[in-house]
């Protein structure tokens, strides 16, 4: 008996039910997520508006819109990362961790780390505030595109330093250094490269070391981090795989700075 | 007005596919070209970077339209010269006029960390591993105390205008004492919780309270006073954390000591 639409559609009606239930399901839970992420921001907000202002607030429901966004975006955002980069980035550093070339462990930790920092949203909304903070303080030029390329500049020179993080992080890793050492080179670095850079710069430079560890970086420098100290003998993953987002938030101050002092 | 929105998605979007392109680009070279492998799930990966792209935009709208005004119009408002009750003597700045910003600040700081997703799934693995020494709430408790006092005396800078290296060189100091004084397993876990305190809601609108207060308090640059929030962010939760890890340390060997002392007796 040839196949009936009625039972073709049986075949395959469940499976795509059950999809869209799950999406809608995950897609649901996300925007809880988001909205546990926003809540203090906005209570916090509300109580000193309400309590202790009492101040009518200025173009309220653009606001309460853009919120929305925020809302949607992030949700869809993160929700993303799950589907597709996460993964792949986990798979990839187990691979890379039990793989036996140096080079190639090296170079993937230096990309991955520029890659992650590059798309990191936290760091776009700086650079943009930087930029338009330097225009009009009159540091760069006020047109827009001296402003796109100071604000691409910085967020490029802050990658590029996330990337050599990661890249010493695994070193250490591999070599068992002991994280305090590094990081008080670190603070050393900042603190005699803070007496030669100039004033405007400082505030952006200290600011980016904390700005580049959220979102994106964290869940996928963690799992290269982790994965080397439990692969790797005689490596215990919580002494060890830890730390390369200490490392990320302190080479971005030298970094900015160092470029600073070069543009200057 | 809905045409101006999908203008704005289109061109945002169109610059967020250059943001987020070297990041898959690196993935699947590795992926594809040094481990030879072939790329699993392709289609849900796809599906799962188009959601990327438009989320990223999406946020970047919201972030002009809604965090970035929230955090000026809060500091607007809080150092307006009415709402402090006293004008004060012309380019004279009192510190202590203030305090509505200091707690506004405290409030936000303790609020956006005590609820941070990445901070509780540390602790807990932190609670796990020490057997219990660490509780997670502690934890929790410490770091967001940290971004608390450090962003309400990031806000006391910008008001004095003192200079930012000196307060985070000071509190490097304070660090580098007390990593000598803790356990070596606690050291790396402290030193990340700095940098996972500073989630991608968070650092709009601290940045935009820091930049605001500059623009309003008399003699203050933008450029030069308005960073820093986040730096002050960042470090001390690392002090708080290594505070906290000593303090438990002692209490356990004085709790150790008077158990000893009564089976004795």
């Amino acid at each position: 008996m040839p196949p009936t639409i009625i039972t073709l559609a049986r075949q395959t009606e469940r499976p795509v039910v059950r999809r869209l239930a799950r999406h809608v399901g995950g897609a649901l839970h996300r925007i809880l997520l988001s909205l546990r992420d926003l809540a203090p921001i906005i209570l916090v907000i509300a109580f000193f508006q309400i309590v202790v202002l009492q101040q009518p607030f200025p173009n309220f429901w653009g606001v309460m819109a853009g919120l929305l966004c925020v809302v949607g975006g992030l949700s869809l955002f993160m929700q993303g990362l799950e589907y597709g980069l996460f993964p792949l980035g986990e798979t990839l550093a187990q691979g890379f961790a039990s793989k036996r070339s140096l080079t190639a462990l090296l170079s993937f930790a230096f990309c991955l780390g520029f890659g992650a920092t590059v798309a990191e949203p936290a760091l776009i909304a700086i650079a943009q505030e930087a930029a338009e903070v330097a225009s009009r303080g009159a540091a760069i030029a006020d047109t827009a595109e001296a402003r796109d390329s100071y604000a691409f500049n910085l967020r490029m020179v802050v990658a590029l330093s996330v990337g050599a993080a990661v890249l010493l992080g695994v070193l250490r890793i591999l070599k068992g250094w002991p994280i305090h050492r590094l990081i008080i080179g670190g603070y050393l670095m900042v603190t005699l490269m803070t007496l030669f850079a100039p004033p405007e710069i400082v505030g952006i430079a200290y600011d980016s070391g904390g700005v580049t560890t959220s979102t994106m970086t964290v869940p996928l420098v963690t799992a290269l981090g982790v994965g080397l100290a439990t692969t790797i003998r005689g490596r215990n993953p919580l002494i060890d795989g830890f730390g390369i987002i200490a490392l990320a938030s302190l080479t971005p101050m030298c970094f900015v700075m160092a470029y600073g002092i070069i543009v200057a | 007005m809905s045409g101006g929105f999908f203008d704005t998605l289109w061109t945002v979007l169109l610059s967020t596919v250059r943001d987020v392109a070297p990041i898959v680009a690196v993935l699947a070279f590795f992926q594809v070209l040094v481990l030879r492998r072939r790329l699993p799930h392709a289609r849900r990966m796809i599906v799962g970077f188009s959601f990327v792209l438009v989320g990223l935009a999406l946020f970047l709208i919201g972030l002009e339209q809604a965090l970035f005004p929230i955090g000026e119009t809060m500091a607007r408002q809080l150092t307006d010269p009415e709402m402090l009750g006293t004008l004060g003597i012309e380019g004279e700045v009192d510190w202590r006029n203030y305090w509505l910003v200091y707690l506004f600040a405290a409030a936000i700081g303790f609020a956006t960390t005590v609820a941070e997703p990445a901070l509780i799934a540390v602790s807990v693995k932190a609670e796990e591993v020490s057997g219990g020494a660490i509780r997670s709430w502690g934890l929790r408790f410490a770091v967001a105390v940290g971004v608390a006092v450090g962003v309400s005396l990031g806000c006391f800078r910008i008001v004095t205008g003192t200079p930012l290296p000196w307060y985070i060189i000071a509190a490097y100091l304070v660090v580098i004492v007390q990593t000598f004084q803790s356990s070596r397993t606690i050291i790396p876990l402290a030193y990340d919780s700095g940098g996972v305190t500073t989630s991608t809601v968070t650092v709009p609108v601290v940045a935009a309270l820091g930049l605001g207060l500059a623009a309003s308090i008399p003699g203050r640059s933008p450029l030069i006073d308005g960073f820093g929030l986040i730096a002050f962010a960042s470090v001390f939760p690392i002090i708080t954390v290594l505070g906290y890890t000593m303090a438990t340390s002692y209490a356990n060997r004085w709790k150790n000591r008077k158990a000893q002392r009564g089976s004795e007796l």
